[in-house]
Formats: structure tokens, C-alpha cells, sequence
């Protein structure tokens, strides 16, 4: 998508993470505020705020854009939606104006046929078993950084090597950062083999 | 250098950077993680000849910093809604005694009902306090403006204690690049704190002291030219300041368009969005402009009313009400106009972080500039509601 | 009109009420037996003022009420143990007017 940007056209891509409180989807809007950043874009990355409580519904927003970023309302019609749990389909408005060309991306270990019939849309939805995959790497199911990396896996947003330096920065442990980087890899090939772009 | 933080880190950055001697300051949401920061970086020693005191309430960190003050110190708080306003007993004395105290409020909604969530209540309570405020739009803003706060409050013409007011989560939690000011700049640009008076322990002063009848009007007099000659004060610090940084945010006030027959006139976060869908309806040829309100207190009148002279509607985005009677910064622009026969819009959104979508504020100027809708005032982005009395 | 002078927020020294002599105020003035009174400084403590002390007089501890600055407000007379003080009208109110 950014492709587009280096080639002088205006761009601003939305997305929304919906997530449970404790599982990271701040980090996830976070973390690709920051690569967003480091390949010379401007970027704002928000939670919504107050009901940070372990385990409530929560979102966070992120906005990439080639110009500074002066829109600072919640993200209502976003590019990419992000789904980091996979109880949130069914509960949440997970699709709620997303743009028709959209895409939506979940941790849902039924596969992406049961996801779209689930949601009943024409919209682009795509799975991957990310709990699987963060218990595998970091014995915890923390899925943030891997489905950080399964959206640029899908999209190409940034670079996976820019996504990547970002999150040895992130984690002052080097340990986990090597794991978190692991599954960013692994989340990555998985969604890149998925798409198939 | 530019790097991705959070709102509230280029603020506690900014403060180290201007070497206050005290900070004091009591926890409220979303205040926090500004003084979290400063008492980690106070923590970890980057805070050289500085106390960070942990107050018991709001009250005790204002009246803590009030004796500091008095005894010279270059003093810093933060605060929020009701620790705002448990504050207010304490910087009305803080402005009378001439305490150069700076602050940031994260602007909060005001209880009841308990709210978090951001609007203008809180600091537009303390609009008669003789404390400068000034309003920020973005990070970046809010950042740049410290130094300027110390210098202004602390500048011998002016002597009043400087509140920055900066929008609590939409500001304070966003996460987005920030130029990062370096620690000579703001050496070169902010002298250390030089009061004119001083009290120690062996020179002890008496400090706002009782006035009788025959002095009190003289002393408010007074505090009312400080506030006047603070308009000169801050705007030659923001010049200065802005050819150091080459940034530049206008002075008190902030006009995009000379031509417009519709203006926004706003203050806060919200602005850099009227100001998108204003040039969007430019490029339709609608003339729609939007002025933006840095300087609240002292008001910028006169650049208000040059800055709307042409204009045929004003649409006055309002984040606080006062109840009962109008907008406070509807108030303050309809002052500013008297005497001429603009059609205003009282438009109230946002109170208690209700989100104000841009589909919302497309909608709000359009039907403004299509005269849609009647002048005066209403509230936007509100339910339909009813109150039920058993 | 007279010019008033006023310095940045009214900051001043300390003890500058000692120029505000308040003696005036009162209509009675407390009035010390000194053979009754035992020097407890119960008055002393309690005077809203400061201005009744206890001190060495003649060789005996009496409180001795400072005229310059007493109320007349009773209230060393009512705090008083050994009843060793008197109020007593002041002479320019006891002026009879016809
Ligand atoms: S009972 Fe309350 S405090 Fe305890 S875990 Fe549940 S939510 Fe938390
Ligand atoms: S009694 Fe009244 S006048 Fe006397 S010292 Fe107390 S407050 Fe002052
Ligand atoms: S009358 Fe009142 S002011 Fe005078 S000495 Fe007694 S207590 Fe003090
Ligand atoms: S209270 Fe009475 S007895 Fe005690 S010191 Fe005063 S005058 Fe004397």
C-alpha cells in the first residue's frame, strides 16, 4: 500500500485493533506507529481510553499517512481491520465501516471459510491461529506481535525488516525480543503465503 | 531529534529540559503518567537541583508549590478535572501573591457524572483565576510551549502563574513523532528564574496578606495589567521562540484564510480538523476559514475581531458549556464582536470525550454555509434524550 | 484621589501589624489584681492578641496587659482561675450625655 506513497500519490491508511484489555492491542497500533516512523512517514497511534480493565472489549487505532496526521477522531472507516481474539467475532462490531476494498485480518483458529461465514461479508477476511503460534514462541498467549505481524504479512504496510529492527528497540529483554521477532517472522510467511501477493 | 512518543512524555521531557526546582503534584487520570515520568526521570537522577514531592491531594501539591515559589524556586505542576478544581482555592492565591507557578491541566470533563474523558470544563472553571492559559493543538504544540510558559510566567512584567491546557487522552495518550528540543536551545532561549522577591528562612516575608477595602480593588487592578502586559510578553516570546525552533503556531490567535465568509473559530486538538475540512470546502470554493484560539486568558479581543472582520457567520466550537447561560468561548468572541451583526453559532460538542468524527464536523460547517441552520445555540453529536423525574 | 503604592503581590516583611496600634478599639480595658494574681499565664496563653504577659514585677510574676494593644475582648478576664482580673469601662465612655 505504501508502494503508492513513494510514488507521490496522497495516502492514509486507517486501521483498528480490537483486542481484550491486557492483550496488547495499544502495542500492536504502537509498534507500527513506530516502523510507520522509522520508513519516513507520518504516524499517530491511540488507544480508546478508560476501560484499560483485563479482559473488556478494547480498540486502538493507528493512521500512517505520507502528510502530518490532523485527524485525531476515533478511526471509523478503516483499511485494515485487526482481530486479536478470536471471542470478539460475534460480540463485537468487528467490521463496522469498513471500507469496501478493506480487509480484515483475525486470531481465529477455525480457519478463514468459518471466519467469513461468520461475519457475512464480501468484505476480505483472513485468519491465522495466533495464540497457537505466541504459545509456541513466548509460551504465553500474548498475540500482539504476531498479528502485528500476520497485517504486514498481509499488507506490506511497512517493511518486515523495518517491522522487525522495531521490535528489537521495543523489548529491552534481548531474549524476548528474539522470540517476539521469531513469530513476527513466522505470523509474517504465514499471511504472505494466505494473500499470496 | 524526532522521535515516537506519548503526549504526556514530550511534556515531562519538555519540563526536565527547563530544570525546574520543584515539582509536586498529586495522581489523577489523565494527568498521570506526566508527573509518572518526571518523578522516574527525578528518580533517576536526570533532574539535577530539583525536589519531587508527593502531595496528599491537589490542594496540598498547588499550596506546596506556592511556599516553594515564594522561596524562588522554579516550580511545576499537572492536573486534571476535580484535582483542578481542588486546586482552585490555592491559585487564586497563587496568581494574587504573583507566583509564577507553571502547570499543564490534561483537560478533563468535570463531575458529576464521573467522566475520564476529555473537554474544556475544568480549566474554563478557572478562566477568572488571573492565570494565563493557552491552549495547544497538537504534541508537538504542547511540547514547544513549555519553555514558553516558565519564560512568560516567570518574565518580570508578568509574574502570574501559566496554565497549559492540552487535551487529556486525545493529546496526553497519543502516540506520534515528536521533534525532541535540545537542552541548549532552551538554555539560550530560558534564563534560570531570578525572583524579584524571595522569602528564606532567614528572611522571612508574609505572603497574601489581608487588604482592606482601601487597597484590595488597587491589587485586582493590578493583577489586570500584569494580564494585559502578558499579551506583549507572550508574544514576543513566541516569535522568539519559534524563529529558534522554526516552528511557528501563530501568536495569540491562528488564521488560515483571509477570505473567509464562514469561520471556525475553536480551540484545542479539534482544531487541526476543522482546519482539514475547511481547506477540503475550499477547494469547492467554499469560503470557509477556520481561527484558531491559542492565548484564552488574557483573550486576544482585537485580533479576534480583525481576524473575523469580513466574515459573515462564526461557528464558535465549544468544549465546555456553562450552564445556564452560553459557551465561555462563545462568551468570549460575541465580547470581542460587539457591535457588529455577524450570525454566531454556539456549537457544543465533545463534552466528556464524546468523539467528534469529521463526517460530524463536515456536517456542522456545511449546514452553516448553506444556511441550514438557525444562529445561536445548540448542542451537535447528542443523542436524543429525555430526563425521567420519578 | 491619593496614590496607592503597591508592591508585587503585596509581599511584605514580617511584624508590620506592630504598626497597628489596636489599643483604641476596646471599650473596656482588663485591669490586673496583682495580690490575687498567682502568674499562671492562663490569660497570656489564651489573649487573642498576645497582649497580656506575665512578667517580674517588684520582685512578684504578674500578668501585665499591654493597653497599646488590647481589645477590651474579655477574654483573659473569663480565662482567669484566681479571678484577678477586672474589666473597666474606659473614661471616654463613661461621659454622660444629656
Ligand atoms: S474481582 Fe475485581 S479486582 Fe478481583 S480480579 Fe475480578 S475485576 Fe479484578
Ligand atoms: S477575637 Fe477577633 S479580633 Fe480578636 S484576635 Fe481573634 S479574630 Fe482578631
Ligand atoms: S482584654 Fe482581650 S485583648 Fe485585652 S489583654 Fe485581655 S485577652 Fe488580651
Ligand atoms: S490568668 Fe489570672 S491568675 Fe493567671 S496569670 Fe492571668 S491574671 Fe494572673
Amino acid at each position: 500500500m505504501l508502494e503508492k506513497a513513494r510514488e507521490g500519490s496522497d495516502i492514509l491508511i486507517e486501521v483498528r485493533f480490537h483486542g481484550r484489555g491486557g492483550q496488547g492491542a495499544v502495542t500492536a497500533a504502537d509498534l507500527l506507529a513506530v516502523a510507520g516512523f522509522k520508513e519516513g512517514y507520518y504516524t499517530l497511534s491511540f488507544p480508546t481510553f478508560g476501560a484499560e480493565k483485563r479482559g473488556t472489549p478494547v480498540a486502538s487505532f493507528l493512521r500512517i499517512s505520507d502528510k502530518p496526521i490532523v485527524q485525531r477522531d476515533e478511526v471509523y472507516n478503516p483499511d485494515y481491520v485487526v482481530v486479536m481474539d478470536p471471542s470478539l467475532i460475534g460480540v463485537v462490531d468487528v467490521l463496522a465501516g469498513i471500507k469496501k476494498d478493506g480487509m480484515l485480518i483475525a486470531n481465529y483458529p477455525k480457519g478463514s471459510e468459518d471466519l467469513k461465514r461468520h461475519l457475512n461479508t464480501d468484505v476480505k477476511v483472513y485468519s491465522i491461529n495466533a495464540t497457537k503460534m505466541a504459545m509456541e514462541h513466548l509460551g504465553r498467549p500474548i498475540t500482539n506481535t504476531a498479528m502485528v505481524g500476520a497485517l504486514v504479512g498481509a499488507t506490506n504496510i511497512v517493511k518486515l525488516e523495518t517491522l522487525k529492527g522495531t521490535i528489537k528497540e521495543w523489548f529491552e529483554d534481548e531474549s524476548l525480543a528474539e522470540k517476539n521477532i521469531k513469530l513476527v517472522e513466522e505470523a509474517y510467511q504465514y499471511m504472505k503465503e494466505v494473500c499470496k501477493w | 531529534m524526532r522521535k515516537v512518543v506519548r503526549g504526556f512524555y514530550a511534556i515531562a521531557h519538555a519540563v526536565k529540559l527547563c530544570k525546574p526546582n520543584v515539582i509536586c503534584a498529586y495522581p489523577i487520570t489523565p494527568q498521570t503518567e506526566i508527573v509518572e515520568n518526571l518523578a522516574a526521570m527525578h528518580a533517576e537522577g536526570e533532574l539535577e537541583n530539583c525536589e519531587y514531592i508527593t502531595a496528599e491531594s491537589e490542594f496540598g501539591a498547588a499550596s506546596i508549590l506556592v511556599g516553594a515559589s515564594a522561596a524562588g524556586a522554579r516550580t511545576f505542576t499537572a492536573t486534571s478535572s476535580q484535582g483542578l478544581i481542588l486546586m482552585s482555592e490555592v491559585l487564586y492565591n497563587a496568581a494574587g501573591m504573583r507566583l509564577p507557578i507553571v502547570m499543564v491541566v490534561a483537560n478533563r470533563a468535570l463531575s458529576a457524572p464521573l467522566s475520564i474523558w476529555n473537554d474544556h470544563q475544568d480549566s474554563m472553571a478557572m478562566r477568572d483565576a488571573g492565570i494565563i492559559q493557552v491552549y495547544v493543538e497538537n504534541n508537538q504544540e504542547a511540547h514547544d510551549l513549555v519553555p514558553v510558559a516558565f519564560r512568560v510566567a516567570e518574565d518580570k512584567r508578568v509574574m502570574l502563574p501559566f496554565m497549559l491546557c492540552m487535551d487529556g487522552f486525545k493529546l496526553t495518550h497519543a502516540y506520534e513523532p515528536i521533534e525532541l528540543l535540545e537542552q541548549e536551545i532552551i538554555d539560550a532561549f530560558l534564563p534560570p528564574y531570578d525572583p524579584p522577591v524571595k522569602m528564606t528562612t532567614k528572611k522571612p516575608l508574609t505572603f497574601g496578606a489581608y487588604a482592606p477595602p482601601p487597597y484590595y480593588m488597587e491589587f485586582r487592578a493590578i493583577m489586570h495589567d500584569a494580564m494585559e502586559r502578558a499579551r506583549k510578553v507572550i508574544e514576543e516570546a513566541m516569535k522568539e521562540w519559534s524563529s529558534i525552533t522554526g516552528r511557528d503556531y501563530g501568536g495569540h490567535t491562528f488564521t488560515d484564510y483571509d477570505e473567509a465568509e464562514v469561520a471556525v473559530v475553536a480551540m484545542g486538538s479539534i482544531v487541526s480538523m476543522a482546519r482539514d475540512v475547511a481547506e477540503e470546502m475550499r477547494k469547492e470554493g467554499k469560503k470557509v476559514g477556520v481561527l484558531k484560539i491559542r492565548t484564552f486568558r488574557p483573550f486576544p479581543a482585537d485580533e479576534v475581531r480583525k481576524a473575523l472582520e469580513n466574515v459573515d457567520k462564526v461557528i464558535v466550537l465549544e468544549r465546555a458549556l456553562s450552564l445556564g447561560s452560553d459557551g465561555p468561548l462563545t462568551l468570549e468572541v460575541k465580547s470581542a464582536l460587539y457591535g457588529t451583526s455577524k450570525e454566531i453559532h454556539t456549537v457544543v460538542v465533545g463534552l466528556g470525550g464524546r468523539d467528534v468524527p469529521r463526517d460530524l464536523m463536515v456536517k456542522i460547517i456545511s449546514e452553516v454555509y448553506e444556511g441550514k441552520v438557525k444562529p445561536g445555540f445548540r448542542f451537535e453529536g447528542i443523542h436524543e434524550y429525555e430526563e425521567v423525574i420519578p | 484621589m491619593v496614590k496607592v503604592k503597591i508592591g508585587l503581590g503585596g509581599v511584605t516583611e514580617p511584624l508590620v501589624s506592630k504598626n497597628m496600634k489596636t489599643g483604641d478599639w476596646g471599650t473596656e480595658y482588663p485591669v490586673v489584681d496583682e495580690e490575687k494574681c498567682t502568674a499562671c499565664k492562663n490569660c497570656e496563653i489564651y489573649c487573642p492578641d498576645g497582649c497580656i504577659k506575665v512578667v517580674e514585677k517588684e520582685g512578684k510574676k504578674v500578668a501585665v496587659p499591654d493597653y497599646d494593644y488590647c481589645k477590651g475582648c474579655w477574654v483573659c478576664f473569663t480565662v482567669c482561675p484566681a479571678d484577678a482580673i477586672k474589666m473597666e469601662v474606659k473614661e471616654l465612655y463613661k461621659v454622660e450625655v444629656c
